[in-house]
């Protein structure tokens, strides 16, 4: 039989039926032996100090073994190297339990442990604590004047700052016959994956720990852990065999890790700690961030000045840096720029990367800011995004490997009926309805990551593949699979792909959209070197048909080695021949060296339908068309699930989720899944994607970018635009209240 | 979760005597509320006296006065699909299914319903001051961030709102609560049932502990043929009202013979205007007449720093869904406005 190609076909994902039954285990769902389970108390103020903790009464309740707090738990390193993790940004890294100082509210501050989770949970309400509480500042918008430069450390290299100015701003603005000066907003997001962060540690004695952990990272659990508790790597190993979303926030060890480690090797137990969902509130986030952006152009549209000033949230610890300011010059060339990027650490949480980081939160003010020079200009917004279109990286003078964005705009547009746009906002009606169209750009990097692959032939003809990454439910188990066996000329059930295991060969996080490329390009690789072998080993086999054949004249052929002749040698005779399995150990890095003269980048458009009610505002988006330019598409339907669930969450941005800080407390208010809004089936209209045909030989061994968040970048600021063709109304804060398009000065009742 | 007793009662004697007998009792339902207060540590009960298995009239009957009783265990779901309540009373139909999610209304119970308590963020964390958890120790919300507050009928002591949207039409079908307790049985005005916040906000309604809610009666007129309920909030579905409405009219002609119109989401309360009823009594019904209506209605509402837009848009809201109501065929899944 002749082995089908995979690559480029609808498979559903091969965990699926697993998932969907419930047989899937997630870290939280491992049943141990003798498992204790630990609950985190947090802290009730926000900064300040512990005086008191008490857990007599939650220690005399039956079933409660042990609480762990700052003044009993088990000697810790206190220098801070050994508690940053590969993600860590520069600063000093949190290091639970560590004192009686609290500097966040929510901070864990005790760990109950009962033989059941309802006692453990109970009990926790039972340690009574007494602070002294100081003051503190948790609100960006009353700090914005403490902003300051970004510290550098290791994560500049993947976030750098943004580029020196270039020409001058200030005086073309000034002379510019066509300019806007806008600033734009959004609040606090929390990642909320649905799964609960959580750790199973089985404590092996002997030293070793075999740990489940909701991570995206298996090997960064793995350093973190062994650095911390003073273990040796090979004995510290992390599994993540299914992750049930994570969006970033998986991408640091969290404390339930550090905590339920310190409790296994402090008890000699077996132990697992669970977040409930309120706690998922207690750690990294989406920090809010204010922006100032200033484009001016000539009278034709070309941009001639782009200023964009952002301001973000850090906590008082560690400097989290996004890239926000960067983008629009990766765009739209201009020859007089001004770019700056600013923190204001605050008594909160350091963020984390969540989906989309910096890119989502830049490409809603950028393109809300084309959108309004569009209208200043009386040009059509697409026309003056292709007016400014450019097949280089004007922030770099590289040619970008490929842009396809063109395409993107134009299929976009006509698959969603562009044309029938009446510019004139508020124009546009069905009933009681305003209609409106917007659209905007999304842009995202095309990271590639160091990985390393390991490839073994059985004597059954099977190829495993062995890699530590993890699948957070963005297919990645599928999408290996499929490269592997086309790659090897043999059916995708005769792949095992064997992964989310830190014992396994080297990988990177899953984050940045990166895991196709990196990982997919080193099955590539890994996989010629195999076929490599496997001719070699073809040829020396005496009494094969093969012997001796020159390698040109072989190739592979239904799970075995095919020459010109019709000879045929099948994978498991040549593994018999061998008297051992086929074994290959294969690192592949970017080539630094083709790529340094090139740009790299996903693009997208993104193009929607609002409708607002015309006395009452409410807004709906009823309908959306994505088209996406990310190179080689290796599963339409995967890539399809990334594209759609991101746009859904860029309607969600747009319109519904923000963590409430009471100011005054110092606090998120809506901490649970009823009060953080996040859309559900009824807010979501009909949603296309389209991918664009993009050729790239030049990024990487398989010629595809990731996908999963450049379906994101470009909703909201399409959907904020839309909002403004159909009311008129410009909100610049993220997420858009329908009150907030309420056109009166408000309405004052009559007296009682 | 604190160790407790539960018992499952076959009478409904038997679980008022229970649930009497020990202050830190609580009937049983669906749960949907209860157990969340529980898990979030803000009830403790001691002893749980589970109602669903109560073997009294679990549906609904007709009654002799040509209304109806709907059994106080029969869940929000079933009563919102059972043919006499969509044929005779689709005003409470709609308003239920425009509540929570599937999954809630069909564990919720009607008793369950209108016992449930406000979703203010800050009552739902123990450790901020609260007066409606901890009587006296002050309001987080009046300078917090109050978007979901109430703007009439507050106090200084609480601004809450009562959050069911099943509520909101009983009221304005002036349903009656018939109760059961130790000292026997009592009907209540739907009116008189839910109390404002005054200075014991910690007091939601008029039911005394050890009181069970057995059925709810609804009189004869359902204003089947022009009702509508409105329901606006910060996303489609699964979410409390800011604002919600719920109208039923009788006409005469083009003119008003009857109007019902009770509020959601603004008040500790559903909130009803006698004024404005009495006052849309004979007039055209027309934008005019239910703006003017509205203004009744708002009479004397107050905003927060973030609830202000609620007055505007419980003005704009009355007005349309009294509009919808005229051709209830507008109304569209979800309760939002129509189209
Ligand atoms: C996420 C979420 C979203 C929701 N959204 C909405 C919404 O949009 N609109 C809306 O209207 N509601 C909403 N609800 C609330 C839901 O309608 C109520 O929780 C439900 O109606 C309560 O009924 P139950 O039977 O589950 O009550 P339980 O939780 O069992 O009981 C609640 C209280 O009532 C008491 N009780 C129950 N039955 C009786 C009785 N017969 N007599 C006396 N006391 C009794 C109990 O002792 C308890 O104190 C939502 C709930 C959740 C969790
Ligand atoms: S509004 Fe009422 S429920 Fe909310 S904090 Fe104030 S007193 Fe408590």
């Amino acid at each position: 039989m002749e082995n089908n190609r995979t690559v480029g076909t609808p498979l559903s994902r091969l965990e699926g039926k697993l998932k969907v039954t419930g047989a899937a285990k997630y870290a939280g769902e491992y049943n141990v032996e003798n498992l204790l389970y630990g609950y985190v108390v947090n802290s009730t103020i926000t900064t300040g100090k512990i005086l008191t903790i008490d857990s007599s009464v939650a220690l005399a309740l039956e079933g409660v073994v042990e609480v762990i707090t700052h003044e009993n738990r088990p000697k810790l390193p206190w220098f801070d190297l050994f508690y940053a993790d590969m993600d860590a940004p520069p600063g000093t890294v949190f290091k639970p339990l560590y004192n009686d100082e609290i500097v966040y509210n929510g901070q864990p501050i005790a760990l109950v442990l009962a033989n059941d989770f309802e006692t453990a949970r109970y009990a926790s309400t039972l340690v009574k604590v007494s602070y002294k509480s100081e003051e503190f500042q948790t609100c960006l918008d009353d700090h914005i004047d403490k902003a300051r430069d970004a510290k550098k450390g290791m994560a500049t290299m993947l976030k750098p700052p943004p580029p020196s100015p270039t020409g001058d701003f200030e005086k073309d603005y000034a002379r510019a016959p066509v300019k806007v000066d806008s600033t734009y907003q959004h609040g606090t997001e929390h990642h909320n994956p649905i799964e609960l962060f959580a750790t199973t540690t089985i404590f092996e004695g002997d030293g070793k720990l075999t740990i489940y952990d909701k991570t995206q990272g298996t090997i960064n659990s793995q350093f973190y852990v062994a650095n911390i508790f003073g273990l040796h790597y090979k004995d510290v190993r992390v599994l993540a065999p299914y992750v049930g979303g994570a969006f970033g926030s998986g991408l640091r060890p969290q404390y339930q890790l550090f905590l339920c480690v310190m409790a296994a090797m402090h008890l000699k137990r077996n132990v697992r700690v669970t977040l409930d969902r309120a706690q998922m509130f207690t750690f990294g986030h989406r920090p809010p961030n204010v922006q100032r952006l200033r484009f001016a152009s000539e009278v034709n549209g070309r941009l001639t000045a782009i200023s964009h000033q952002a301001i973000s949230e850090t906590s008082r610890f560690e400097d989290y840096t996004e890239v926000v300011s960067t983008w629009s010059h990766k765009l739209y060339p201009a020859p007089n720029t001004l770019f700056e990027y600013k923190l204001v650490p605050l008594d909160v949480y350091t963020p984390v990367d969540m989906r989309a980081p910096g890119g989502s939160t830049a490409m809603h003010a950028i393109e809300c800011i084309m959108d309004e020079l569009s209208y200043k200009l009386d040009i059509d917004p697409v026309e003056l995004r292709l007016i400014n279109y450019t097949d280089t990286d004007p922030s770099t003078g590289k040619p970008y490997t490929s842009k396809e964005l063109r395409q993107c705009y134009l299929k976009a547009a006509e698959q969603f009926g562009w044309e029938k746009r009446n510019p004139k906002p508020g124009s546009m009606k069905r009933g009681n309805k305003l209609v409106g169209y917007g659209m905007a750009t999304g842009i995202w990097d095309a990271f590639q990551f160091p990985s390393r692959i390991e490839m073994v032939l059985d004597k059954s003809g099977r190829v495993t593949v062995n890699n530590a990454v993890t699948d957070i439910g963005t297919g990645t188990l599928t999408v290996m699979t499929q490269i592997a066996a086309d790659e090897l000329g043999i059916p995708i059930d005769m792949v095992t792909f064997s992964y989310g295991d830190s014992r396994k060969p080297f990988s990177m996080f899953q984050g940045g959209s990166a895991m196709t490329a990196s990982t997919g390009s080193a099955i590539i690789v890994a996989a010629k070197l195999l076929k490599k072998k496997l001719f070699k080993i073809a040829k020396s086999m005496k009494n094969s048909s093969l012997a001796g054949v020159s390698e040109e004249e072989l190739s592979l052929k239904n799970g075995g080695i095919a020459g010109i002749n019709g000879s045929w040698v099948s994978f498991a005779d040549l593994v018999i021949h061998n008297k051992k399995p086929i074994r290959i150990k294969k690192m592949t890095m970017p080539n630094m060296l083709k790529l340094k003269k090139y740009s790299l980048g996903t693009h997208s458009a993104a193009f929607v339908e609002v409708e607002v009610d015309q006395q009452l505002k409410t807004i709906t988006v009823s309908r959306a068309v994505s088209a996406v330019a990310a190179g080689k598409i290796i599963n339409p339907k995967t890539a399809r699930s990334q594209v759609l669930g991101s746009m859904v969450w860029g309607i969600s941005k747009a319109l519904y989720e923000e963590t409430i800080m009471d100011a005054k407390l110092g606090k998120y208010m809506n901490p649970n899944l009823g009060e953080y809004h996040i859309p559900v089936h009824a807010d979501i209209g009909e949603l296309e994607v389209i991918f664009a045909d993009e050729k790239d030989d030049m990024i990487n061994e398989l010629g595809s970018k990731g996908v999963g968040e450049i379906g994101l970048v470009a909703m909201p600021a399409a959907i904020a635009n839309a909002i403004f063709h159909a009311t008129g109304k410009r909100i610049n804060k993220l997420p858009i209240h329908f009150d907030e398009l309420f056109e009166s000065e408000g309405y004052t009742p009559l007296m009682a | 979760m604190n160790d407790f007793e539960f018992q499952q009662s076959a009478t409904t004697e038997e679980a008022i005597r229970s649930v009497s007998q020990n202050e830190n009792a609580f009937f049983l339902a669906g749960g949907t509320n209860l157990l969340d207060l529980w898990k979030y540590d803000i009830t403790h009960p001691a002893l749980l006296v589970d109602i669903n298995h109560i073997d009294a009239s679990d549906g609904i009957t007709e009654k002799q006065d040509g209304g109806i009783q709907i059994s106080a265990t029969l869940s929000n779901a079933r009563t919102a699909y059972h043919s006499i309540i969509e044929e005779r009373y689709p005003l409470l139909s709609k308003a239920i299914l425009a509540g929570a999610s599937a999954q809630i209304r069909n564990m919720a119970t009607n008793g369950g319903n209108l016992i449930q308590r406000t979703r203010c963020y800050y009552f739902y964390d123990p450790h901020l001051p609260c007066n409606k958890r901890e009587p006296g120790s002050g309001c987080s919300a009046i300078e917090g961030y109050n978007r979901i507050h109430a703007i009439l009928g507050a106090s200084d002591c609480c601004i809450a709102v009562f959050p069911s949207d099943m509520c909101v039409a009983l009221a304005a079908l002036d349903a009656v609560v018939n109760v059961q307790g130790p000292a026997g049985e009592r009907s209540i005005p739907f009116a008189d049932f839910h109390r404002l916040p005054g200075d014991t906000p910690d007091i939601d309604n008029n039911l005394s502990h050890g009181e069970l809610i057995t059925s709810i009666d609804l009189p004869p007129e359902g204003y089947a043929q022009h009702y509508s309920y409105l329901k606006l909030r910060d996303r489609h579905s699964y979410a409390f009202a800011l604002v919600s409405v719920a109208t039923g009219l009788a006409l005469d002609g083009n003119r008003i013979s009857s109007a019902r119109i009770a509020l959601g989401g603004v008040a500790h309360k559903p909130w009803r205007s006698v004024d404005a009823e009495d006052f849309l009594k004979g007039k055209p019904a027309t934008e005019e007449s239910f703006s003017t209506a509205a203004d009744i209605i708002l009479k004397g509402a107050k905003g927060y720093k973030y609830n202000n837009f609620k007055i505007e848009l419980a003005k704009k809201a009355i007005i349309r869904n009294c509009l919808m109501a005229l051709d209830p065929a507008s109304q569209v899944p979800g309760a939002g406005p129509s189209r």
